[in-house]
């Protein structure tokens, strides 16, 4: 009986703090991280995400004991310790990685419930995964579904379009910090996505002008042009913070790229007044230290997720609706699974049956000389309605959903009875 | 006749001010902007209410009704509802009411707690001046105790954004920048009326007693916080001084209001320290 089993392993937002998450996101693609599970045993199929806000590695093996360790480990590294890791690692098998899996691609386990970003970080993840011929056909399957999924919720729920997202809740903030965002001046640090996001909504909200430091200047330039903005250099930052209110930092950069001591004597530049940062890189661009500052307010995307919270109750019956959708998809998938090892068990017994017929009809033909074609013809026919009749009732038992046995059992009935080969 | 009508006037005040204070704090947590607007609507009563005590005041001891701790502590609630409610319809900060209400609601309830007998003002006092220095001294405190009550917001606030607890507060307080500006706000406004008082002072005093300055205790209290307030209003418009530290800076100026208000007349004596 092939014992084929789902794992999906990982951390996220909501039992592992950032200082963790940290330390695991992949800075470097999805390349290295991908080979390197090519090595571990056991493993027919394998696919990586890392987000800011989680990683988790989902996978289609034989037999899960060993390999739920090695990826631990792998997913771990010499970051932390087993003890350490136990209270952070979920690990969920079958339905419940389906399950897991649809939720998350729904946006419904994001820290921002209903953004949008997730979907995108998951067909990214999943095109490495697939050009590196990593995914087979129950993960190709698995995945083109999760994209379905969420594409359903979002056109069947309001979740997406109650407009939370990381840069909605840094823009409560921002009201509560400086009254109004009229005339305020928004400095992007790194030029990439979430930034463009964040810099639509404070300028949709009043500020008045976006530079964009980045270390590539022509990346810049371009974001820049979309605001009618400034480009800077990565070098020219703080002398930049003399002019800016609100910061939003979302580099790769491996470390902090800017310090509470060189903040410090620019408040008195500013005459005092406020700065409003906005981490929103992880590993972390901005020193955390920054908002013991007198007038400096800094926030992680942790943080965040409490400004999210304040309004929570109106989209968690949203959120139903769209658990609803996410259960059903669960539901389906697990059907397609369970037919995909009936399927081949069916065969496999067309097979045996076929195979038998074919030597039973080649050992007695000879032996009858007298027989016309057509008559010939009539006996291999009564040979495979035999077969096709004997083999009818089991294939009936096997696809039957109302019988009282799970699949998995009449699979391993019908292999022991009819003697069939290991699956593959 | 008249005594009575000021009896019950000053009991109206204090319960119509209990109500207020009640209205407002259920406000503050209900947050049902129809209560608000109740809220205000009883304030402006009880100012009305309040006008008319001092003003039957006014008509039995025949002189400003601001001789005693009792009418002191009357004038400043009345000055603080009036600031609030003309300031009010220029900035609408949200939830001071609920603060400016519980302030004016302990003023009173100081009046209350003192004696409100009448006491012959000594003749040399008796002059025009008394209502002019009383007056423009009553308002820089009423706009003085606004700039507290916004201080003790900001700090609140403050404090939620720092923690990143986003608790109680959080929803009710209004913007730290809206806060911050009541606060300059008020410091000015507060501070050019204590100037005049003092300088009103120092002339009355001059026509009174023969010298601009004699360092009275409640003079020299005066002089300390004056230059408490010169020395926070100097450094934001030098160094840019806001925020928390200009909060905290209003409150200790409050504290020093208060202080030579009441605490000089219990402790030091003088010239200001109303007939007892």
């Amino acid at each position: 009986m092939p014992n084929e089993t789902i794992l999906l392993l990982g951390v996220n937002h909501k039992n592992t703090p950032l200082e963790v998450r940290e330390k695991l996101a992949l800075s470097s693609g999805y390349e290295e991280p991908l080979r390197a599970l090519e090595k571990i045993d056991g493993l027919r199929e394998y696919y990586l995400l890392s987000t800011c806000n989680r990683v988790e590695i989902l996978v289609s093996v034989d037999d899960g004991e060993d390999v739920e360790k090695n990826l631990a480990e792998f997913l771990f590294g010499d970051a932390l310790t087993p003890d350490q890791y136990e209270k952070h690692l979920y690990c969920y098998r079958n339905e419940e990685a389906v399950h897991h899996l649809f939720m998350v691609a729904a946006s419904l386990d994001s820290m921002i419930v209903g953004e949008s970003q997730i979907l995108g970080q998951l067909k990214e993840a999943y095109r490495w995964a697939s050009e590196k011929k990593c995914t087979g056909p129950i993960l190709n399957k698995l995945l083109h579904k999760s994209f379905s999924v969420a594409k359903r919720v979002r056109s069947e729920t309001r979740i997406g379009s109650s407009a939370v997202s990381i840069s909605y809740a840094a823009i409560e903030l921002a009201r509560k910090i400086f009254g109004s965002l009229d005339k305020k001046r928004v400095l992007l640090i790194g030029a990439g996505e979430m930034a463009e996001l964040a810099a639509e909504h404070l300028v949709g909200n009043g500020a008045k002008e976006v530079v964009v430091a980045n270390r590539t200047l022509a990346k810049a330039l371009d974001l820049a042009k979309r605001f009618d903005g400034r480009a800077v250099g990565l070098t020219e930052i703080v002398e930049q913070l003399e002019y800016v209110d609100i910061i939003v930092s979302s580099t790769g950069a491996p470390g902090i790229i800017l310090h509470k001591e060189e903040v410090k004597p620019l408040m008195r530049k500013r005459r005092n007044n406020p700065l409003f940062f906005i981490d929103i890189a992880v590993p972390r661009d901005l020193d955390p230290a920054l908002n013991e500052l007198d007038n400096v307010y800094l926030y992680d995307i942790d943080d965040l997720i409490n400004v999210v919270e304040l309004n929570k109750e109106e989209r968690d019956k949203e959120a139903v609706k769209a658990s609803r959708i996410v259960d059903e998809a669960a539901l389906k998938f697990k059907d397609w699974l369970a037919g995909l090892t009936i399927t081949p068990t069916i065969v496999a017994l067309r097979a045996k049956g076929n195979q038998i017929s074919q030597l039973e009809l080649e050992r007695t033909l000879p032996r009858l000389k007298n027989l016309t074609s057509k008559e010939q013809k009539s006996v291999e026919m009564m040979a495979s309605a035999i077969v096709s009749k004997l083999l009818h009732d089991p294939v009936i038992y096997l696809k039957n959903e109302s019988c009282k046995d799970k699949p998995e059992v009449k699979v391993d009935i019908l292999r022991s009875v009819f003697a069939l080969e290991k699956k593959q | 006749m008249l005594g009575e009508i000021n009896y019950l006037l000053f009991n109206a005040v204090l319960l119509v001010n209990f109500v207020v204070c009640v209205v407002y704090l259920i406000f503050f947590f209900r947050q049902k902007e129809k209560l608000r607007k109740i809220a205000r609507m009883i304030l402006v009563g009880s100012g009305v209410l309040q006008s008319l005590y001092i003003l039957s005041r006014y008509l039995i001891a025949g002189h400003t009704p601001i001789t005693s701790q009792h009418e002191a502590a009357v004038f400043f609630a009345w000055s603080v509802t009036w600031a609030y409610l003309s300031f009010h319809w220029r900035y609408s900060v949200k939830n001071f009411g609920t603060f400016v209400s519980v302030l004016i609601f302990i003023l009173l309830v100081i009046a209350a707690s003192v004696s409100r007998e009448f006491y012959p003002l000594p003749p040399a006092l008796q002059s025009l001046w008394l209502p002019i220095h009383a007056g423009v001294a009553v308002m820089a405190y009423a706009f003085l105790a606004l700039a507290f009550c916004g201080a003790v917001m900001y700090l609140l606030q403050e404090q939620e954004l720092k923690s990143k607890k986003f608790g109680f507060f959080f929803n009710r307080l209004p913007s730290l920048g809206a806060l911050d500006q009541l606060n300059t706000h008020c410091l000015t406004a507060g501070f050019a009326f204590l100037t005049l008082g003092i300088i009103t002072g120092s002339v009355w005093a001059r026509q009174a007693w023969g010298t601009y300055w004699h360092w009275d205790p409640k003079e020299t209290w005066s002089l300390i916080t004056w230059f408490l307030y010169a020395a926070q209003i100097h450094q934001r418009f030098t160094l840019g001084w806001r925020g928390k530290r200009a909060a905290v800076m209003s409150i200790v100026g409050f504290c020093s209001v208060i202080f030579t208000l009441w605490g000089v007349s219990y402790l030091l004596g003088g010239q200001h320290s109303y007939a007892q």
